[in-house]
């Protein structure tokens, strides 16, 4: 995409800065004045010098004196249009940055708001690593020319007055100009459209070596158990060696260009001079004129580059554009109704929950189909089946993360869609199977912006066995967890984040598989303690562990999507083979072993 | 025996770490001569225009009527003298990309593969984050600093030199006027350096933060929607996006106020020029055409004044580049391959000892102490203990991941210490609990554990490993993606794959540490059974965390608390009051509640 200046790219990429110009008007406005000013002065710095060489400095050798009067004013000039020139690059510089990050942040912000807006199963189709990327550089390449921006509109103000000054002092002068300075935005402009795709390919590769290097590292357990670090370093060293080539293959254009655009305005000054020594024989312009139009070629020779830089960011402005704009168009977000539950805390009864007839795909696979059961308020429901039978998606559907594409789940009654936002929140708290943990306090990650009494998140750690550690953290409720939970062991965030569920006293609490990463004795502690104060929830839970499944006053058995068998663990066990050979594949296997080592053991003493 | 951490030389002096880098990159030094040479060549092309316009002036204006052929030849001369150094600016800019890229894409190489070569331990002192950045962004700022910045620094330096003896030929007086108006502005520049420097520090760890808030909306996705706590994390996302919105705006505006100075002292300067050069000519000592140089002169001091901040902050992030990734090549990895001066051990059973052996953790308390075990060819071993009694370490030790701090582990009675690394992968396979992929085909992952395997090969692996019904159930097969670090597939599946790779590898010792916990129950067992038919004749250990695999192996190692305190069949053991028996105790009891 980014591999060619195009005209269309060129002219989306206008398009672009006229969104931004349009969004930050003022700012823009400010920017360009002060960029006005920076162009304007540059040219009356050279008109200063010109005015200076002309009425101080040739007059004094000439006549072998010094008019006064004209040396002050030579030296007011002088400083004015330097001291006004600073400001105005001050001034560009600063706003073109203010413009830049405030159009970022924007960017950054509403990318954000839609993501937390759109629905999961909009989640679950995009990969985490790209909605990361639009958030942060693909909103940073948006708008990445605005920098220049600004300095380009000035180096078009700064042109245009030199043009004029020129012509105002000599045509044949001015003719040189407007050979040079085109030449210099042409060669500029050939420079980019040249280095932008090896650039590009440069970038590409620098980030595919990054993804090497990160996936070999977060795999060096694997290479080194089974001794593959050559493989790997040839690996690394194959993409390595392409960035070298991609790198220096920008060098070379570098190489090529950067002298050329460095030498040209150096022999426009040595052709003013010929030209000029012409003029001033044939008495058309004076010694003035000549140092004017010289030193005029020497300033504008570095700015009118800029022009260069907002063309080469284009292309890359583009794509990140359109990237950010294609989250920020997508459609499709959860409607709420308008029915609110009997809030928790104010009527902690137990909620009844209904699943009828719901259906579920993802892409072309049915993952849930026609699946029926309900849960009256009070009691606990066991789902089990084999890996990928449609458990976490059905728990899901149970909390409303994702609606279902036929049927219906309801709770006291009530279709979940007919809710208000909030409302399953306020009565139904799950523990999903990957935990997640804020960056932030072992408080706020409980209360999760609740106005929680320190004493009711004590009891729902008590309750989640989570109080011995969390009392010997250093800094006890207050202690950051880290990006990602990353200072605590498995089994502790999962009990942190079942803390985060109880403390929440919900009408229904669902457990998926929440307790996978804690001691068998633990676990039995804490179903124990949900059990024994829970009468307030009804519990939906997903085990594999037969202590789990006990706990259950009815288990739901889901294969491929579809429910086969639901009532009493006994019962199922009586009846249904798949949940029987599931549950029980370890007991069996040790019946068997047992069997055969009965038989051989048998054997051993026949022969014997 | 003390695992290293990754090497701070931050005690090296800036000289001392360039040089210590470049001595490890000999393709930089090669040539270097010639290309400092070519970049004074082209430097000097910056006087050409100064010397042209007083030429002209002085010699060509003479007498009020223009020497016209004098200006041209005059002209002509600056002319080739500008293509020349323009060629020299060329070949140059080459030169200097090669051997800056050549070399650093060594140091990546070399710095890659010595953190694979650093032991478990060292990998482990660091973020894996972190790691990565020494071979990627750290090389990458060496390489702007040394294509940009550095050269800007010997072009800078060339620029105000040849300046200065051009100015020095014209008149003494006016140079030392120059000059004392730019050497104040030369010893702020560090100071507001110094002021940039903070600013940017400021706003990376903002970055960091906010990179760190934007993620939560989408790692966090679930749990946010499920507590319906949007509104609080768009106010969380929204004070770190603003926050490091000020950082930058703040740091603009430092560059924006330190940029124009060097603007204004130039102006000072030529109003200086013209006020005291005026007096000079008029006593003589200066010709009109000398005075007009001496103003284009002086704008050869803007530029390197004007990029001088950002010269030394690079300058400044080059050296901590350099100081990290030098940090990793100084670290020895502690458990180094003997190389070719090592045993290679034949193919066949394998027996371990282990001879009193210990095991701290760097400034940690003793994880395994006294331990003493044979463990006879082709047997079948199961290693049971709580969480932290030094099973995993066990492991770790028998497959030279870490090195005992003292006493030693033996492998068909030869030191581990002593084996090759090439032969001792191959012989010595452990599956760690962590079934990590890479993001690749299943077949892909799998052919990791013999790079030689065929399609064949592998599919009959899976069959014999009793997979073959899972991967007909998959909807590519072989083909299927597996996704960044395997993120496609279940833990489960994860594991299932490991497991075969590991497999594939075939092995005369396979370990496995806790392979298969998350896989199904039904799926588990059918994988041990599977796993026993094609482990005969290897000798096996697993870490075990449930109650068959002790109940099937031929022995049972029992840790307790660092030490091996049980060892026996389990039915010997189970009979004895004592660790096993409790730890049976509780197994029983989860699995039957």
């Amino acid at each position: 995409m980014a591999s060619k200046v195009t005209s269309a790219v060129m002219r989306q990429g206008l398009r672009v800065l006229g969104v931004a110009i349009r969004t930050e008007k003022a700012v823009f406005t400010l920017a360009v004045l002060a960029s006005a000013v920076y162009g304007g002065m540059t040219v009356a710095s050279a008109w200063a010098l010109g005015w200076a060489t002309q009425n101080v400095v040739l007059p004094a050798f000439a006549e072998d004196r010094v008019a006064s009067g004209a040396l002050w004013t030579g030296m007011f000039l002088i400083l004015g249009t330097a001291l006004l020139k600073a400001f105005g690059v001050a001034g560009r510089r600063i706003l073109a940055g203010v413009m830049q990050y405030r159009m970022q942040a924007r960017s950054r912000r509403d990318v954000t708001k839609q993501y937390l807006r759109l629905p999961l199963a909009w989640h679950h189709r995009h990969p985490t690593g790209q909605l990361l990327s639009n958030a942060s550089s693909d909103a940073e390449a948006a708008w990445a020319p605005l920098a220049p921006l600004p300095m380009a509109v000035g180096v078009i103000v700064m042109l245009f007055t030199a043009a004029v000054a020129m012509l105002f002092t000599d045509l044949m002068l001015a003719l040189v100009g407007f050979l040079i300075f085109p030449a210099i935005a042409v060669l500029n402009l050939v420079y980019q459209r040249r280095l932008s795709p090896l650039a590009t390919r440069a970038q590409q590769l620098r980030a595919e070596v990054s993804e090497i290097a990160h996936e070999s590292f977060d795999g060096a357990l694997v290479v080194k158990t089974l001794g593959r670090e050559d493989l790997e370093t040839e690996r690394f060293m194959r993409r390595a060696h392409e960035l070298r080539d991609a790198n220096i293959a920008v060098g070379r254009v570098r190489g090529l260009f950067d002298p050329m655009l460095e030498a040209l305005p150096t022999l426009g000054v040595l052709a003013v001079l010929a030209v000029g020594g012409l003029r001033l024989s044939t008495g058309s312009i004076d010694s003035g004129d000549l140092i004017q139009v010289a030193y005029l070629f020497t300033l504008l020779a570095f700015p009118i580059r800029a022009l260069g830089w907002v063309l080469a960011e284009l292309p890359r402005s583009v794509v990140g554009w359109e990237r950010v704009q294609a989250v920020l168009e997508a459609t499709g977000s959860m409607d709420y109704g308008s029915v609110n539950t009997k809030a928790a805390t104010t009527s902690p009864e137990p909620a009844a929950l209904e699943v009828r007839g719901v259906s579920y795909r993802y892409g072309e696979a049915e993952v849930l189909h026609d699946v029926t059961f309900d849960v009256p308020a009070g009691r606990t429901v066991a789902l089990v089946g084999p890996t990928g039978s449609g458990k976490s998606t059905l728990v899901q559907l149970l909390v409303r993360l994702v609606d279902p594409d036929a049927g219906q789940v309801l709770l006291d009654g009530v279709d979940l869609r007919e809710l208000a936002y909030g409302a399953v929140a306020e009565s139904v708290a799950l523990v999903p199977q990957q935990t997640f943990l804020f960056d932030d306090t072992v408080r706020g990650n409980i209360a999760l912006g609740l106005d929680t009494a320190d004493e009711d998140v004590w009891a729902a750690l008590r309750l989640a066995q989570a109080d011995g550690f969390v009392a010997r953290l250093s800094g006890g409720l207050d202690t950051r967890v880290g990006e990602r939970g990353a200072t605590l062991s498995g089994g502790q965030r999962q009990r942190l984040a079942l803390a985060r569920a109880v403390v929440r006293r919900p009408r229904l609490l669902v457990l998926d598989d929440a307790t996978s990463s804690v001691d068998p004795q633990v676990e039995a502690r804490i179903l124990h303690g949900l059990r024994d104060t829970a009468e307030a929830s009804t519990v939906v839970v997903v085990a594999y562990r037969m202590a789990t499944i006990a706990l259950a006053d009815e288990v739901v058995y889901l294969d491929h999507g579809r429910v086969v068998d639901r009532g009493p663990h006994e019962d199922l066990l009586a009846r249904c083979q798949g949940y029987r050979n599931l549950v029980t594949a370890y007991e069996r296997e040790q019946a068997e072993r047992a069997a055969i080592e009965l038989t051989a053991g048998e054997e051993e003493e026949v022969s014997a | 025996m003390t695992a290293q951490s990754i090497q701070r030389s931050s005690d090296r002096s800036a000289l001392a770490t360039i040089r210590h880098g470049l001595s490890l990159t000999p393709e930089f030094r090669k040539g270097l001569v010639v290309t400092l040479i070519l970049a004074v060549v082209a430097t000097a092309g910056k006087i050409i225009v100064p010397i042209a316009v007083q030429q002209t002036i002085d010699t060509g204006l003479k007498g009020g009527t223009p020497d016209i052929p004098y200006i041209t030849r005059a002209v002509l001369v600056c002319a080739a003298a500008v293509v020349l150094t323009a060629l020299a600016g060329y070949v140059m800019n080459v030169r200097l990309y090669k051997a800056t890229e050549s070399s650093l894409a060594t140091l990546r190489v070399h710095g890659f593969r010595h953190v694979h070569d650093l032991s478990v331990l060292t990998q482990n002192t660091e973020r894996r984050g972190a790691l990565v950045s020494r071979v990627t962004g750290d090389v990458d700022q060496i390489s702007t600093f040394m294509q940009w910045g550095g050269l800007m620094i010997i072009v800078a330096f060339g620029q105000l030199f040849v300046a200065t003896v051009l100015m020095f030929v014209y008149s003494w007086q006016l140079t030392l006027l120059v000059w004392a108006c730019f050497i104040p502005l030369m010893i702020a520049l560090p100071r507001f350096q110094r002021l940039l420097s903070r600013a940017y520090t400021v706003v990376r760890e903002r970055t960091g933060d906010m990179l760190a808030a934007i993620s939560e909306s989408v790692v966090g996705a679930t749990v946010i929607r499920a507590y319906a706590s949007e509104r609080r994390t768009a106010e969380r996302i929204d004070k770190a996006v603003n926050a490091n919105r000020s950082a930058q705006v703040k740091a603009q505006t430092i560059v924006g106020f330190v940029f124009p100075l060097t603007e204004i002292v130039a102006a000072v300067a030529i109003a200086g020029i013209v006020l005291l050069g005026v007096r000079l000519g008029l006593s003589g000592d200066i010709t009109q055409g000398q005075l007009v140089a001496f103003l284009f002169l002086v704008t050869l001091f803007v530029a390197p004044l004007q990029t001088a901040t950002e010269v030394l902050n690079e300058a400044q992030n080059a050296v901590a580049g350099w100081r990290r990734i030098l940090g990793v090549l100084d670290t020895p990895p502690d458990v180094a391959d003997p190389g070719e001066e090592g045993v290679e051990l034949p193919r066949g059973p394998i027996s371990v000892a282990f001879e009193d052996v210990h095991f701290a953790y760097p400034g940690g308390a003793p994880v395994l102490r006294e331990v003493s075990l044979e463990i006879p060819p082709r047997s079948r071993i199961a290693v049971v203990g709580e969480t932290g009694s030094g099973k995993t370490t066990f492991a770790k030790l028998l497959t030279r991941l870490m090195d005992p701090g003292s006493g030693r582990v033996t492998v068909d009675g030869c030191d581990l210490r002593d084996i090759r690394f090439s032969s001792l992968r191959e012989r010595i396979v452990m599956v760690p609990q962590d079934g990590f992929l890479f993001d690749g085909t299943l077949e892909e992952n799998i052919r990791y554990g013999k790079p030689s395997a065929t399609r064949e090969e592998i599919e009959l692996a899976l069959t014999e490993l009793g997979l073959a019904d899972w991967l007909e159930g998959l909807p590519a097969g072989l083909d299927t993606p597996v996704g960044q670090r395997g993120e496609s597939l279940s833990a489960g599946e994860r594991q299932l794959v490991a497991l075969a790779r590991a497999y594939l590898a075939d092995p005369d010792l396979l370990l496995l540490d806790e392979a298969t916990s998350a896989v199904d129950p039904a799926t588990e067992v059918r994988l041990a059974r599977a796993l026993e038919g094609v482990t005969r004749g290897r000798t096996a250990i697993s870490i075990a965390h449930r109650l068959s695999t002790a109940e099937n192996a031929d022995e049972v190692l029992v840790f307790d608390q660092g030490r091996l305190v049980q060892r026996g069949p389990h039915a010997e053991l189970v009979g004895v009051p004592g660790v096993y028996a409790d730890l049976h105790a509780s197994w029983v009891s989860a699995a039957r509640s």
